[in-house]
């Protein structure tokens, strides 16, 4: 039975089915004149008149939703309830580590004395607060092998700007003003657009057949012109780039610097050290390996660390230790590059890191990453007879699988073995990243998920090929349980409708 | 999938049509096919003096964004501009109203580029 109205004499109704295609409303929909999600009985601040400043009024009535507070919590819980997120299930999207994040670093987080605090509070009544930054950024330093860092960067993003930046200065200082930027095909693609917004160029350097930057070729375009280089490592495929000394030498003899992207720092924490292997400049994003919110807009945290000749440009301000280690008090360096972020950065996101590291300590830390490792080897190895692996050697946290065959054979591509993967109860992974394997899908199924939940993920992908095989047409028509199917992503970024009533 | 047999292509999967000294190029079919939905161009500077493999233009679809490199070393002499408002002509005609920009070439491109050939050649080995 279809229940075909929710409106009343006077609005629509906040109620409608949880599941199914029914849409829900929108908050403008919701809205009813005059209604309001506070009643103020009376106020104690007296009336004044606005003389003088009549032409600053605003004549027109800004155009906001009037809704009551029980029909704005339930329009948002249902909202919520139709997504999915991590603490529903898996979700092994490649490359983005969306692991758990356990509940007890929302409880510190939350504490009174750091959820409460103006950002403006003088560092004298917030001793607290500067002792956990300067803690966390001594950790952070600790894993990545560097000397200092900037808590400051909101995201990872926001890192490789700060940390592009940085390399900037450094040979301004020096008196050399260098272009290029080298960043190998498989990059995040985040990287060549950090570049180009902190006015380098980015120059792509091509993978060997392994799916590992060749050596030879990032030989012939390194030159006196080449400013640094950017790399993950492991890196996108998921593999470790075993000749990373070697690489960043090359950079180094000519002058440059080396970026590490922190984004697939989950595989090796603990383990191996950016630092030991040669970067000079680190951003780790806590929201991903540090278990902090992530998705849905995060907020993220994307410290940037250095080495200690660098530390001179890094944003401040930065918590510092004086009178013997007893108080602390904002300093910024000489040569800084500025501030990257309001105040502190996203300040309650870093006390869940440093509650997430004091958790797990050094040993938990690096069973973490261990885990996530083990975690994608089994899955790459249960189901490399479903999809070919792309390339064939043990992984590091995440893998990249192909749908070029079954493509072929069914035409059903990648995409719609992500989106019949909803139906099962999973989020699909990563799909068309890298762009170096065609019909990527590339999976990270992350050190939470247990050996059961990572079967489950493995029969869904045999019986989605296998249905393909069958009946691709049942596939293509997938998902059928979630409350919206496939969707016009292309009419969409081409036509985006932004507003309520439908203006482009 | 369609490759006319009388343009010139690269190994970027783009096509050239040169005339009088001047090169038409845009994405092949292929191109186009493994993109998928392409939603915005990013277009190339009008008169800006280019390198052959040079990035001049991006492409972005549902599934990635591209970069666009130059075929031929030239100056870039006329832009498509409708793409601006219809990037979807890129899929439904690749070699016709899909066309991305005019180059005024510098010198002879001759032997930078593949005939129908060895673009079918190297489509084969992908």
């Amino acid at each position: 039975m279809n229940f075909l109205s929710h409106s009343a004499a006077g609005g629509r109704a906040s109620s409608s089915p949880l599941v199914g295609d029914a849409p829900e409303p929108t908050i403008f929909e919701l809205s009813v004149a005059d209604r309001r999600a506070y009643s103020l009985r009376e106020t104690e601040i007296p009336p004044m008149a606005l003389d003088g400043i009549e032409e600053w009024l605003r004549t027109d009535p800004i155009d906001l939703p009037e809704v009551s507070e029980r029909d704005l919590v339930a329009h948002f819980t249902r909202l919520a309830s139709r997504n999915y997120s991590v603490d529903l299930g898996a979700y092994p999207l490649g490359s983005c580590t969306m692991k758990y994040n356990p509940k007890f670093a929302d409880q510190i987080a939350a504490i009174d004395g750091l959820v409460n605090v103006h950002p403006a509070t003088p560092p004298e009544a917030i001793q607290g607060w500067l002792r956990l930054l300067h803690e966390l950024e001594g950790y952070v330093c600790e894993i990545t092998g560097m000397a200092q860092a900037t808590l400051q960067p909101p995201a990872g993003a926001s890192g490789e700007l700060t940390g592009l930046l940085i390399m900037r200065a450094y040979h301004a200082s020096k008196g050399r003003k260098p272009s290029k930027v080298v960043i190998p095909d498989s990059a995040h693609g985040t990287n060549p657009a950090s570049v180009s917004l902190a006015g380098f160029q980015a120059v792509t350097v091509p993978s060997g057949p392994n799916g590992l930057v060749d050596l030879e070729k990032l030989k012939a375009l390194v030159d006196q012109d080449t400013a640094g280089i950017m790399l993950t490592n492991p890196n996108t495929l998921g593999l470790f780039e075993q000749e990373i000394q070697e690489i960043l030498a090359v950079i180094h003899a000519v002058g440059g610097l080396a970026y590490y992207d922190g984004a697939n720092l989950n595989a090796i924490v603990g383990v191996a050290r950016p630092g030991d292997m040669g970067f000079d400049i680190v951003h780790s994003n806590l929201h991903k390996t540090f278990a902090t919110p992530h998705g849905g807009g995060g907020p993220g945290a994307g410290p940037v660390a250095v080495v200690e000749h660098l530390a001179e440009f890094l944003p401040g301000p930065l918590p510092r230790p004086v009178d013997a280690g007893n108080t602390y008090t904002w300093m910024t360096p000489q040569r800084s590059i500025g501030r990257v972020h309001a105040f502190f950065g996203n300040a309650v996101v870093l006390a869940r890191a440093l509650a997430f590291m004091r958790y797990l300590g050094r040993d938990g830390l690096t069973t973490m990453s261990q885990l996530a490792v083990l975690n994608a080897n089994w899955l790459k190895h249960r189901i490399e007879t479903t999809f070919e692996v792309a390339y064939d050697q043990p992984c590091m946290h995440e893998f990249v699988v192909s749908a070029e065959r079954l493509k072929e054979e069914t035409g059903v591509r990648a995409l719609d073995v992500a989106k019949a993967l909803l139906d099962a109860g999973f989020h699909a992974p990563t799909i068309y990243f890298p762009l170096v394997v065609h019909e990527a899908l590339m999976i990270e199924p992350t050190e939470t998920e247990s050996p059961q939940t990572l079967e489950a993920l493995a029969q869904a992908l045999e019986q989605i090929v296998a249905t393909a095989k069958d009946d691709s047409a049942a596939v293509l028509d997938m998902p059928q349980n979630t409350p919206v199917r496939r969707l016009d992503e292309a009419g969409a970024a081409r036509n985006p409708v932004l507003t309520e009533d439908g203006r482009h | 999938m369609n490759f006319p047999e009388h343009l010139l292509y690269t190994a970027e999967h783009e096509w050239v049509d040169i005339s009088d000294g001047i090169a038409t190029m845009g994405i092949t079919d292929y191109a186009q096919d493994a993109l998928g939905d392409v939603v915005f161009v990013g277009l190339p500077e009008l008169g800006r003096t280019v390198g052959a493999g040079d990035s001049i233009a991006e492409v972005e679809s549902t599934k990635s964004v591209s970069d666009i490199f130059a075929p031929v070393a030239g100056v870039i002499s006329e832009i498509n501009e409708r793409l601006q408002a219809t990037p979807e002509l890129l899929n439904s005609d690749p070699y016709g109203e899909g066309w991305i920009c005019r180059l005024t070439l510098a010198g002879d491109p001759a032997g930078q580029l593949l005939d129908i050939a060895a673009y079918r050649k190297l489509l084969n080995s992908e």
